[in-house]
């Protein structure tokens, strides 16, 4: 039987968490973890002291890298500081207090923390994690680990990075490296699969923009891409809990988070990267998309994917061969010298024809010239893929040991958030709306002015973990869309995770638990 | 039923079989390919030990060898065939006595390899190398029968595709059965094609190398494999057993140390495995007199082989490089004895249009750690990295949009080589031919070196006449730090001798270094 029919659909469609509004069931969950830190702490010795400095945080640390203000302090002001008097600025151009606040009431740690330890409770999936911090003095600590995403996010909010990257699972704390001598003992045995897709790969057919820059015509590359290597990982790999990941500027990250891609050794993860690698070489290796025939499954049904956007989103809004120069190379893709040189002839009796002119006009011109019309076809089909398939950075997605930007980072360059995005509304993502820090601020500030002032005081004094009594705070913010893809997807992800585990626990022999 | 559980009792878990049978009994080879999951238990003599271990040390030796200068599966095989014959020879039928002794040597040699080469990661990974090319090279020699005999006993757990689902997805499956046959057959011949052939369904991480090149249908995870191509099959579970037990055995190793007979001739064994390649040192290549700093590297390109002029040229022109073209860059100009200090103001100067800063963040780091200047205890004791030879330029990292590294031999198409090669003053008809032609067999050292030969043709006849240089001077490049060495000596002929006519190695004293400075 063909698996298809006994796989059930992706989950994160109809399985939705239920947001923790009641503050009873918020209290519990706090406390669990209180629990377990107490446990930790009790019996791992080294551990107490650094559960004190947990406890008195405005204490001097032994740190590298010691803060230069009073946390608490801070955390405490920042809002009005915010509001009353001119910012700090960090060297990227976030002020300092933004970021801060973002750490302290946007950044969805618990979920976060849930997403990278695949279960409730903190074990070795979340403990021996890289986590590396870029700090606003351009420093990176590797290396870091964290027991608990509340020790992690204190060092955040101490360190305020400008970014956090995610590494793999190693077999001992990372932490505890250099007390490890062989390599066998301290290694890398898991990762999320990871994908890079980067409009800078496009400057060579994208028109409206270049570096760094974007626009929502460009981004269409990016839509495309996910496209393709989300069917592709999905219906041919089986994989089916993949985050897509704004990275904040010009492109867009995947997650696959299975359990089997985790576990991929960098020769499978190669393997992956190449069968989704279609445009090879560099602006000098002239025609860059070079297939067997008859296509590839996989390469035919994202042909069927991109063809559409061709139409629209390259010929009509990229118009990359609208002047003779650039028609150039588009010429110098096609097969047959009598075919080229007609059309040659043809565009600069008339120039200024648009691209989709151009496009029609091969077809036309090749009919009267009686050619080999199937290596017509196979040549378009190849410049519909070199124009549309996407462009990976595969060095992100073949090393298992390669660091990638945290969702839900703030980009320092633009101030947007790393959200995620829902595959199932990918055509209305818009790069270029996705929430600010500054902007959050703002929407919090007036959501709450049609409430309560005395609240906020009262949210300010508890410090730590704030949450309103009923609405988090990304929920009052144009967060709040993007937080939910987020819980769907975790939930998604903890529920397969549980499944696995009961059953292997099952098989195990221990008889099932009643609950 | 009956005879599939004959075949199941056969199969026994090794281990179990290591002990279950008396411990010295000769080893039986049924078949003429052997998975060496079994180490030998008889006696052999010293001398037999060491000959075995060198006749096929040699083999392997060669094998590398074919690979780095880029031949073809079918040129090796050619090329290995008389070898194997005369140091390794392993028939398939023949008188049984005979038979036995082949295989029997060939069962020792490869232990005790394993042996010497144990130690370490690097010789590990080499050892596996090559002798997973030898098992492909006698794997596509069997005789089917054979073979598909010895991959039964094998007892890998292969799922069959049945009638139905090969119905189901025969216009898939058409894709990758015509692979061989360049889609040039009738789409119904195909999908006859298609129901004859034998499939399997395999979880996809069994065969990397099928799916990286999409010569397999992929459905959920399960790949669909056609008959022919188990080789990539076998040879990765060949590939994963032998890394696994060369593993194992590199822990058993400290307990050869009392052994004084054996020692010596592993260690003796394992120094000669050696290659040109890997053990490219840098201080070989840097020549006496020869000015090198960073302003000095815009003159010195003239000697430079194609991927690194255009490097050069890219970054002349772009004030900036990819991420592997500054690491394959780097580690030439490492290479050709630019030390770590000229090479951050070179860095530093031709990235010009950046700010120090910038340039402090980004980029220092990563040339000190090339250079070992930082980064791990390794990194630094080992003095960084070394060199990227013509195998690792070919053969690693392709580049991608916007990068300019790689080898313009390979991965340019013609109308951009030979615009460069123009470019770099090569214009002659008849050597763009021949480069044209040895690019499309994809020789492309031979490529490179045909163009070595005609910008140096003058130079390369008087070194010969005057047997200036010996011939193993004159061997085919295989390193671009090689080609510059190379060059730079050649073009130097003529200045040196007239003063110092026999002392060309060691000149480059006071006196010779006006002239040894060029004007470009």
């Amino acid at each position: 039987m063909p698996d298809s029919q006994e796989n059930p659909t992706p989950m994160d469609e109809d399985f939705v968490l239920v947001p923790p509004t009641a503050k009873g069931v918020k209290k519990e969950q706090e406390d669990e973890d209180i629990d377990m830190a107490d446990l930790d702490a009790a019996t791992a010795k080294p551990d107490v002291k650094r559960e004190l400095e947990d406890l008195f945080p405005d204490e001097d640390s032994d740190e590298e890298f010691p803060s230069t203000a009073n946390p608490v302090k801070q955390e405490q002001s920042a809002l009005q500081a915010l509001r009353s008097s001119p910012v700090h600025h960090s060297q990227r151009g976030i002020p300092n207090d933004l970021m801060r606040i973002f750490y302290q009431r946007f950044f969805p740690w618990r979920l976060w923390f849930q997403w990278l330890n695949h279960s409730p409770i903190p074990d070795n999936d979340f403990q021996h994690r890289e986590f590396s911090l870029w700090l606003p003095n351009q420093a990176v600590m590797r290396y870091q680990s964290y027991r608990t995403h509340d020790m992690m996010r204190q060092d955040v909010l101490r360190l305020m990075p400008t970014r956090i990257e995610i590494g793999p699972i190693y077999t001992a704390n990372p932490r505890d490296r250099k007390s490890y001598r062989n390599s066998t003992a301290f290694r890398p045995i898991e990762k999320e699969l990871c994908f890079d897709i980067d409009l800078t790969d496009y400057d060579d057919v994208r028109t409206c923009c270049d570096k760094a820059n974007i626009c929502l015509k460009c981004w269409q590359f990016i839509t495309m891409a996910v496209k393709v290597i989300d069917t592709g990982l999905r219906e041919d790999f089986g994989y089916e809990h993949i985050l897509w990941v704004y990275s904040g500027r010009r492109g867009a990250h995947a997650w696959v988070c299975d359990r089997k891609a985790r576990q991929l050794d960098d020769r499978k993860r190669k393997a992956i990267a190449g069968y989704f690698v279609a445009v090879k070489g560099g602006k000098e290796s002239g025609k860059r998309v070079n297939l067997r025939r008859p296509l590839h499954p996989h390469l035919a049904r994202s042909l069927d994917i991109l063809k559409e956007h061709f139409q629209y989103d390259i010929l009509e809004q990229q118009d990359p061969w609208r002047d003779n120069e650039q028609a150039a190379h588009l010429l110098s893709l096609l097969p047959d010298i009598k075919l080229r040189e007609a059309l040659r002839k043809k565009w600069d009796d008339s120039p200024d024809r648009s691209s989709s002119e151009k496009w029609k006009d091969i077809d036309k011109v090749a009919k009267t010239l009686d050619l080999d019309t199937r290596a017509l076809l196979e040549a378009k089909q190849d410049i519909v893929l070199e124009y549309t398939y996407p462009r990976l950075d595969v060095v992100v997605s073949q090393q298992l040991t390669h660091l990638l930007k945290s969702p839900f980072v703030v980009h320092p360059g633009t101030g947007r958030v790393c959200v995620p995005i829902n595959r199932n509304k990918l055509e209305e993502f818009d790069p270029l709306n996705v929430p600010t820090v500054a902007g959050m601020v703002r929407e919090v500030d007036s959501w709450q002015k049609g409430g309560d002032d005395q609240e906020d005081e009262e949210m300010i004094k508890e410090g730590g973990v704030v949450y309103d009594e009923f609405v988090p705070d990304w929920d009052k913010t144009s967060l709040k869309p993007y937080m939910e893809t987020f819980r769907t997807f975790v939930g998604g992800l903890l529920k397969e995770e549980k499944r696995v585990k009961r059953e292997r626990e099952e098989g195990g022999g221990g008889g099932s638990l009643d609950f | 039923m009956n005879r599939i559980d004959a075949k199941r009792r056969n199969v026994v878990d090794h281990r179990k079989r290591q002990f279950a049978e008396a411990t010295y009994k000769e080893t039986q080879y049924p078949h003429r390919l052997n998975f060496y999951a079994i180490p030998p238990t008889a006696d052999i003599t010293l001398e037999q030990f060491e000959q075995w271990a060198i006749d096929r040390l040699r083999i392997l030796a060669e094998l590398e060898a074919c690979s780095f200068r880029n031949k073809t599966p079918a040129e090796t095989a050619a090329h290995m065939k008389p070898l194997l014959e005369k140091y390794l020879p392993l028939d398939s039928s023949g008188n049984e006595k005979f038979l036995f002794a082949q295989r029997q040597k060939d069962h020792y040699s490869h232990f005790i390899l394993r042996l010497a080469f144990s130690s370490t990661e690097d010789l590990r990974r080499r050892f596996t190398r090559v002798e997973t090319m030898l098992f492909r090279l006698r794997f596509q020699d069997e005789p089917s029968r054979d073979r598909s005999a010895f991959v039964k006993t094998l007892n890998l757990d292969w799922e069959t595709v049945d009638e139905d689902e090969k119905k189901e997805l025969a216009s898939e499956l058409v894709t990758t059965v015509g692979f061989n046959f360049g889609g040039s057959r009738k789409g119904s011949n195909q999908v006859q094609q298609v129901m004859e052939e034998e499939w399997c369904k395999v979880d996809w991480e069994r065969v990397p190398d099928l799916i990286e090149n999409r010569r397999v249908v992929l459905r959920k995870g399960k790949a669909y494999v056609p008959a022919r191509e188990q080789q990539s099959m076998v040879l990765s579970e060949f590939t994963a057993k032998l890394e696994k037990a060369l593993e194992i055995t590199s822990r058993a190793l400290p307990r050869l140390d009392e052994d004084d007979r054996l020692t010596p001739i592993l260690n003796h064994l394992s120094k000669n495995f050696i290659t040109p390649d890997s053990s490219y040192n840098g201080s070989g290549t840097s020549v006496e007199g020869m000015e090198i700093s960073a302003r000095n590297i815009d003159n010195l390109s003239q000697h430079f082989p194609m991927c690194m002029a255009h490097l050069h040229r890219t970054l002349k022109r772009d004030a900036k490089l990819m991420h592997f073209g500054r690491l394959q860059y780097t580690l030439f100009l490492k290479g050709i004895g630019l030390n770590l200090e000229e090479c951050l103001v070179f860095w530093r100067s031709s990235f010009n249009k950046i700010t120090d800063d910038e340039f402090n963040k980004k980029y220092r780091y990563n040339v000190r750690h090339v250079y070992g200047d930082v980064g791990g205890d390794s990194n630094r004791r080992g003095g960084g990295y070394s060199p990227y030879s013509c195998q690792k330029i070919l053969t690693e990292h392709a580049p991608g949009p916007g990068d300019a590294h790689g080898c313009p031999y390979r991965h340019f198409n013609m109308e951009n080589l030979a615009a460069l090669l123009q470019a770099s003053g090569v214009s002659e008809k008849g050597v763009l031919q021949g480069v044209q032609e040895d690019k499309e067999k994809q020789k492309f050292h031979m490529a490179c070196n045909r163009v070595f030969e005609h910008i140096h043709k003058n130079e390369l006849k008087k070194a010969r006449d005057e047997g200036i240089m010996t011939p193993v001077q004159l061997d085919t490049i295989v390193h671009p730090n090689e080609y510059f060495k190379r060059s730079y000596l050649l073009k130097n002929l003529g200045k040196q001798p007239q003063q110092q006519p026999q002392q060309q190695q060691n000149s480059g004293g006071g006196g010779g270094d006006g002239d040894v400075k060029m004007d470009g």
